[in-house]
């Protein structure tokens, strides 16, 4: 197509995609960014506690904010909001819904008792020190819980405690699962494109090659899923066939599946033809005559290929892989289908904050990482490939 | 009636133009639940005889529990559930959330045998955001097969590995799970919620299944639950006694229910608060959890009616597989919600925690 000057009628054209992708695209990707490190929850629910400890020192306990507390709880008791404050506020210290429940029925009873009588955990510096942080709409909190930190009342950055460390753990596993996934698509997705784009002669083969990398695309990722489950269980396809060939016994079937290795041998099918298609459009622009020449100037087909074709599909292997890896990354349905308690991923966090504890602030702040990560890589690794002479 | 109908007023009178029905927003009714065997058996013994009776369709949209959807419906003011399936813990929370309307016991039709609903519900099962249906219960379920020579009894059969070898499967919420881990470590039913509410209580109960954490698949959903014991992928499970009874009675797979303290817990209707339909919602409510709707609920799923006035209905054959009969509640436990209202969010963080951990 020739390279036309934009018009206005041709903006117009535009338009829609762009309306699209801001509101399907950026909007959401803002929003998920912003809150990753904004939070005004606690602060709309309590805006008289907020204003009064915005002007605190910081030391004992405000004796200024009790009534702005009482007031912000009173309201809160009445507008039905007392339940969303309790759940929100015991996410950063336990026990602070039970608090917040008791002091709200308590003053629904008596509106004019003091905090303190109500209940002494009232009279906890620590506690106003808590609430002075988490009324602020602005909070670390959540990217530093997402690297498995946290900040002790006083102020001190602090590793979280053993039983809650995972972050760190599943971003590593997300990076070698990714990694892992890439490397078995390149192994089998590189020969298998080779045939594919050598099979030209062969019209029959062509389809059938095609047919055959096609396939995954048009079928349901929960179908897939399933007929895994079927094949790779402990009484599938292939452990029945391995126990009747004799190859295993009854106590010695494998573990294939709702692990580790499930994860990965779905992962490396639902995203092989992400692998071989772009290699295979390389290789078939490539020019004959180069390994002809190589051929008729006396070089072995072995070196031919080493040194004639393997680096001219490089690009190919970069964007196949680049494409593989970026995808793995995000992985989602399938590892919770079959990846069992080993084989989860960064991304079953994500969905475990979303839908059940409902942390959206550390959900969001959890993929933003993610999103920093996957960026790094696509910014970088082309520049990085290139200049290590992975060129055309 | 074709057209779905839209929850914004502007275009409920645009419906009401196009299709000239009376009151557009109470043809309709979104009902969410559990899915699988159990939606199935509201279907058969809730949804359907409402439609025929009032001529209101009802669609059927499965959830897995928990309050994320429905507040994020709420809150952005865009509610698409009418009525939801809730259990105890999740409408504790969303009442005191105002994510369910209220509703007035009073309100509600009297018993079959003329007992007014606020005597003739089972105690509990009536809170003032919903209407209790069903009392299900958290048991341990095993694949017959999968034991040729002693079948596995007690809670702590489930934690003993040597003499009951075999895969071991575990839902991804600690619900239940924890309590029987302290059952099998020595701890009586009636302390279990106080040992637990100790940092050490909570620790053991970890310490205790970490004997079987490298022994066990996790299920997410009840259908999935039964899938793995009926292909033999876990012997053992913990698991709802209304699906494995299913699977036993429908389709004949070969397991087996333990009884042994059993911890029972009750499903609930409520209402979203904000909907468009909430009339035609409540009057719903009211008409499942009737008496004979109740009763015939247990034809397709084992969990016991929460009215009393429903009992006398079930065939005696059906009442003998429900976790209320006498022979399998002797020492069951009752699901102390309230509790896990509590203590829920830091043990449902560490329990995740712990799984990929």
């Amino acid at each position: 197509m020739n390279a036309v000057s934009p018009s206005r009628a041709g903006w117009a054209l535009v338009l829609p995609l762009v309306a699209f992708i801001v509101i399907a695209f950026l909007a959401p990707i803002a929003t998920m960014l912003l809150r990753s490190v904004h939070d005004p929850e606690i602060a709309d629910l309590m805006p008289r506690t907020r204003q009064t400890l915005a002007r605190w020192d910081g030391i004992g306990v405000p004796q200024m904010a009790t009534e702005a507390v009482t007031a912000d709880l009173r309201e809160a008791s009445a507008t039905n909001q007392i339940g969303r404050l309790a759940q929100r506020l015991n996410r950063e210290r336990n026990g602070l819904r039970v608090l917040i429940d008791v002091t709200a029925r308590h003053l629904e009873r008596e509106p004019d008792t003091k905090l303190s009588r109500i209940d002494p955990g009232w009279s906890d510096p620590a506690l106003w020190q808590i609430l002075a942080r988490v009324t602020s709409p602005w909070t670390g909190q959540h990217l530093l819980n997402a690297l498995d930190l946290t900040v002790t009342p006083d102020g001190a950055m602090v590793r979280q405690e053993e039983a809650r460390r995972l972050y760190v753990d599943l971003f590593l596993r997300t990076a070698w699962v990714a990694a892992l996934v890439t490397l078995i698509c390149a192994l089998l997705g590189y020969p298998y494109a080779y045939a594919y784009a050598m099979a030209a002669a062969g019209p029959s083969l062509r389809a059938l090659l095609l047919f055959l990398v096609l396939l995954p695309f048009w079928t349901s990722l929960l179908v897939r899923a399933t007929a895994w489950i079927v094949l790779l269980q402990r009484r599938g396809v292939i452990n029945e066939g391995l126990l009747a060939a004799g190859l295993i016994g009854e106590t010695g079937r494998l573990d294939l599946i709702y692990n580790m290795t499930g994860t990965i041998i779905v992962m490396v099918h639902v995203l092989l033809p992400f692998f071989v298609l772009p290699l295979y459009s390389v290789m078939a622009g490539l020019p004959t005559s180069y390994v002809r020449a190589s051929a008729s100037l006396g070089a072995h087909p072995v070196r031919t290929f080493a040194r004639v074709y393997l680096p001219l599909t490089y690009p190919g292997v970069a964007a196949g892989g680049l494409l593989v890896f970026i995808l793995s990354l995000g992985y989602y349905v399938t590892p919770a289908l079959v990846g069992g308690r080993t084989g989860q991923l960064i991304s079953n966090q994500i969905a475990f904050h979303m839908q059940r504890s409902l942390n959206w602030g550390l959900a969001a702040a959890l993929g933003t990482l993610l999103l920093l990560a996957v960026l790094l890589l696509a910014l970088t690794l082309p520049r990085l490939a290139e200049r290590g002479g992975l060129r055309a | 009636m074709v057209i779905a109908c839209p929850k914004v007023s502007s275009a409920a009178l645009l419906c009401l133009m196009i299709t000239y029905g009376p009151a557009c927003a109470a043809d309709a009714l979104t009902i969410a639940s559990f899915g699988g065997q159990y939606t199935a058996s509201q279907k058969k013994s809730q949804y359907e005889p409402f439609t025929a009776s009032t001529g209101v369709t009802i669609k059927s949209v499965d959830y897995n529990g928990g309050l994320a959807e429905l507040t994020a419906q709420v809150r952005s003011g865009t509610v698409s559930w009418d009525v939801v399936d809730v259990e105890l813990q999740d409408l504790d929370r969303g009442c005191a959330d105002g994510l369910f309307e209220k509703i007035d016991p009073a309100q509600l039709p009297a018993g079959s045998d003329g007992v007014p609903a606020i005597k003739d519900f089972v105690t509990g099962s009536l809170h003032e955001c919903g209407v209790g249906t069903v009392i299900w219960s958290n048991v341990l379920a095993f694949s017959d097969p999968a034991f040729p020579d002693a079948k596995p009894s007690r809670i702590e059969d489930f934690f003993d590995l040597e003499r009951f070898p075999g895969r071991r499967g575990l839902p991804k919420r600690p619900h239940a799970i924890l309590e029987w881990a302290l059952m099998a470590d020595g701890v009586a039913p009636s302390e279990v919620y106080g040992v637990l509410a100790t940092p050490e209580g909570l620790d053991r109960a970890f310490a205790k299944l970490d004997t079987i954490k490298y022994h066990a698949v996790f299920w997410e959903t009840g259908a999935q639950m039964i899938q793995l014991l009926a292909d033999g992928e876990v012997a053992l499970s913990a698991a709802y006694n209304g699906r494995v009874q299913s699977a036993i009675s429908d389709d004949a797979k070969p397991l087996k229910i333990i009884w042994d303290r059993q911890i029972w817990n009750a499903d609930y209707y409520a209402v979203v608060a904000g909907t468009q339909a909430k009339n035609t919602a409540f009057d719903f409510v009211r008409f499942a959890t009737g008496t004979v709707p109740l009763a015939e609920q247990t034809k397709y799923i084992a969990y016991g009616p929460a009215r009393r006035s429903s009992q006398p209905l079930i065939a005696p054959a059906i009442a003998a597989t429900l976790p209320t009969a006498p022979a399998n509640f002797n020492n069951a436990l009752a699901f102390d919600a309230a509790w896990w209202t509590a203590h829920g969010d830091a043990i449902n963080e560490r329990y995740a925690a712990w799984l990929v951990q």
